[in-house]
């Protein structure tokens, strides 16, 4: 279950557990979450949970709501975000990140029905967060298969190949020779359509050229290439098209 | 009908991805009949795929034989709409009759369900058919845009502005689906029409490629591999799996090489008939 905990100073004075849909933050007794503290509004923010988020809502308080320095509205948290009421802070740490360790889960990732009038509170449960928000009109489901094998995987970055160092490639021969070309995006295409054309693909271990397009495949450093793609190391010659090209690493 | 095999060049590919160890998507598509199906699965153990698996099978089957005695493009004495809708319409409910039985009768496969994108192509448009979050795209003059709009929590969130797209890509919600087919006994699939140009590439996937690569960079590999619809397939699966691979990809292409206006004459539609 996600949780706040509640720090004035670094000192750790209350761990709140998000156990139903909204909690209500503020210096007036009912709330959930009471700060007895002039610098806070009677009634001051309000954090829902809905499915496996949570969302930060200022109530218009006197003094307003920062998310890690940020003034806000309202914000959807992410697992550690800081929460900065007056002097105090409220740590964030989603169920996603408490479950194991910073990686999510797999079953996260596993599509399930949600049905309109189950978005409700979450039933206080110590289950795996698809679990809780699960609604399905016949039994429930049986557990999905454990990926007890699978080590959970990162998130995804969204840029394999950020490791990867930049690479060029260099026209060595005909009306273009001496030009290059920085590898810059994920997919680049050479070559001429209608003739012969291949592409470089950018990806998390190496750069790889593909044959698309002609009736012959380009050749690596003299060697004609296969239906695959093939890895291209630095320094290889690539011929395509009747020009020969150099592939580096900057 | 053979104009239709002329006109749609079609390449499809699924993938189980680098994480999960067997593959709920399921894909069919027939040129000739101008038919494209994606189903994501879901549910315990191996029901996900026998839930998209029913649902590919009888919708190739059911579709196919009804466009033998139906043309798809004739507006309906009713709602003046095309005999297309009609059709996809009840055999969806046919589909998720039967896999909503199936989960009743059959303990393991209790709450299976799937996600669908299908769509017809004919009389130089296409009506499209959705439920859940499987996805159809269109790239038309280097533009990539959205067809459908997902039935997903995080769309309805999107919708009433509760979250940004932002907020979106960092949700943990986005696996959960506010339709599926088999679930209930009833369902409404959305269906909406597009006219169709030369040209057009039409891409049909699954969460799985859009949960892990970035609409700029699925645009990127259509514009660049326009013409080569095999390799774009491969290179968007290769693309989700360097990501991460976290689900089932798959992914459908269709690329629009003529138009293939009906036939509307008595004339012509008995000589269609002949020369059958």
């Amino acid at each position: 279950m996600a949780k706040l905990i509640l720090s004035l100073d670094g000192v750790v004075l209350r761990e709140i557990k998000l156990d139903r849909d909204t909690t209500r933050i503020g210096r007036k007794p009912f709330n959930e979450l009471q700060i007895d503290n002039l610098a806070v509004s009677g009634e001051h923010a309000r954090l829902s949970l809905i499915g496996g988020d949570a969302f930060l809502e200022d109530l218009d308080s006197t003094n307003g709501t920062s998310i890690n320095g940020q003034p806000i509205q309202r914000q959807m948290l992410k697992d550690e975000d800081s929460i900065e009421i007056g002097k105090y802070k409220l740590k964030y740490l989603s169920e996603a990140g408490l479950a194991t360790g910073r990686p999510q889960p797999d079953d996260l990732d596993k599509t399930m029905v949600i049905r309109a009038d189950s978005l409700r509170p979450m039933p206080p449960s110590d289950a795996k967060a698809p679990d809780t928000v699960m609604e399905l009109p016949a039994a429930k489901p049986a557990a999905a298969p454990s990926p007890a094998a699978t080590p959970a995987p990162a998130a995804p970055s969204h840029s394999a190949s950020a490791d990867l160092k930049p690479a060029a490639i260099k026209v060595l021969t005909g009306g273009n020779a001496g030009k290059s070309l920085d590898l810059v995006k994920n997919l680049t295409s050479l070559g001429k359509p209608g003739v012969q054309v291949a592409i470089i693909t950018r990806r998390p271990t190496a750069y790889f050229l593909t044959h698309v397009e002609g009736p012959s495949r380009p050749l690596i450093n003299g060697r004609q290439i296969g239906v695959q793609a093939e890895a291209l190391n630095d320094h290889d010659v690539i011929e395509l098209a009747g020009v020969k090209m150099e592939f580096f690493y900057k | 009908m053979s104009q239709l095999v002329n006109a749609l060049e079609i390449v499809g590919l699924t993938d189980p991805g680098m994480v999960r160890g067997h593959n709920e998507d399921a894909i069919d598509f027939d040129p000739a009949a101008g038919l494209v199906i994606l189903a994501d699965g879901m549910g315990g153990y191996n029901a996900g795929e026998v839930a998209s698996g029913i649902a590919t099978t009888l919708l190739s089957q059911g579709i196919k034989a009804a466009l033998e005695v139906m043309p798809p493009h004739l507006p309906e004495t009713m709602s003046q709409k095309p005999a297309a809708h009609r059709i996809l319409r009840l055999e969806i409910e046919k589909a998720n009759l039967a896999i909503f039985q199936t989960a009743q009768s059959q303990p393991q496969c209790a709450g299976m369900g799937t996600t669908l994108v299908t769509a017809l192509f004919y009389d130089n448009r296409l009506t499209v058919a959705h439920v859940g979050d499987s996805r159809l795209y269109r790239l038309r003059d280097g533009l990539l845009q959205t067809l459908t709009r997902d039935h997903s929590l995080l769309q309805e969130q999107l919708d009433s502005g509760l979250i940004t797209p932002e907020e979106a890509r960092q949700s943990h919600n986005k696996n959960l689906v506010t339709r599926a087919v088999g679930i209930d006994p009833q369902l409404e699939p959305e269906l909406n029409d597009y006219d169709v140009a030369l040209g057009d590439l039409y891409l049909f996937c699954s969460d799985g490629l859009n949960d892990m690569v970035d609409d700029e960079d699925i645009a990127a590999v259509l514009n660049q591999l326009n013409t080569h619809l095999p390799e774009a397939a491969q290179q968007l699966i290769q693309m989700a799996n360097d990501n991460g691979g976290r689900d089932n990809v798959s992914v459908v292409l269709v690329r629009i090489n003529r138009k293939f206006a009906a036939q509307r004459g008595l004339w012509s539609r008995l000589l269609g008939r002949l020369g059958r």
